[in-house]
């Protein structure tokens, strides 16, 4: 089985890169960008049956400092 | 005083630190493996360098503070042995949990590589005795993850226990409320951005860095 983590950095966490990246939008004339945010997306090929709370423990324990970020999980069963 | 420094993959002022140490203490240090999982017996002082460890991969100090050795790290900080953590180290003692807060991209998003004004805001700590309280230091910095950031909570009460070893004079990475190296609330494990151990000798063009290691030899030796 597959599974997605998504990583974004927490509401009110200053992102320098996203702010960035908006300034580029907007050099690049794309005026209608109100905010940007980064993140990752890390994907991972598990072990059928591997269960929630493990890979809720690989995000915690490693994959997302939630000092600063948040992670939502996506599991793709058949994928 | 029995050093250790502890060598990552991807570590590159390991032997600077080693250097200042010899030259302030007389004795070279253990220098110890990431793999490893035992630091010398009698080590009475840990130091982890400056550098990018694991090429900075998932966040910057993410991978070596999971390794290995970082077990017997936090149990040697737990019994009070001083821990300081310079640069990348700072960022591995923010992963590790044994230092609040984490360590974000420069604010500016540049690599920052200059000599940078500094106020010693606690002088009581086990690595700040040997300067003034309030007394203005040069050390480099190196760093392109620098920007220290926690919630206000945890800065109110870092501050409340003066737990605020050094603070930026001048604008630097955007860290919250200029903060350049903090204290753990035992205060035995340092991290700080700047390089005190690039500055310890006449040749490297100042020596403000070499007190806080004198400070040391003095408190734990």
């Amino acid at each position: 089985m597959k599974a997605r983590v998504f990583i974004t950095l927490k509401p009110g966490v200053l992102d320098p890169q996203g702010k960035a990246i908006h300034h580029a939008l907007e050099g690049l004339g794309f005026s209608g960008v109100n905010d940007v945010r980064a993140g990752k997306l890390i994907e991972l090929d598990l072990a059928e049956g591997t269960s929630e709370a493990e890979i809720e423990d690989m995000c915690r324990k490693l994959l997302a400092n939630t000092v600063i970020e948040n992670f939502r999980i996506e599991r793709l069963e058949h994928a | 005083m029995k050093s250790a420094v502890i060598v990552f993959p991807g570590s590159n002022c390991d032997r600077d630190i080693a250097v200042a140490l010899e030259l302030v203490t007389g004795r070279k240090p253990a220098m110890v493996w990431h793999r490893d999982s035992a630091l010398p017996d009698g080590t009475d002082f840990i130091a982890l360098p400056g550098g990018f460890s694991y090429g900075d991969y998932l966040r910057s100090g993410a991978m070596a503070a999971r390794s290995p050795i970082m077990g017997a790290v936090k149990d040697a900080a737990a019994r009070g042995v001083p821990v300081i953590g310079i640069c990348n180290g700072f960022q591995v003692l923010t992963e590790t949990g044994l230092l609040p807060g984490a360590l974000m991209r420069n604010a500016g998003l540049s690599f920052v590589c200059r000599p940078v004004r500094l106020k010693v805001e606690n002088s009581q700590s086990l690595f700040t005795a040997a300067y003034d309280a309030g007394e203005t230091v040069t050390f480099p910095v190196a760093h392109h993850d620098g920007n220290y950031q926690a919630d206000a909570a945890t800065l109110d009460r870092i501050e409340g226990e003066g737990r605020v070893a050094f603070r930026y004079l001048e604008e630097v990475n955007g860290s919250a409320r200029s903060i350049a190296g903090i204290l753990n609330d035992t205060g035995n494990v340092l991290g700080l951005m700047p390089h005190p151990e690039r500055v310890v000798e006449p040749a490297h063009g100042a020596t403000d860095g070499r007190r806080l290691f004198e400070g040391l030899l003095e408190t734990v030796a």
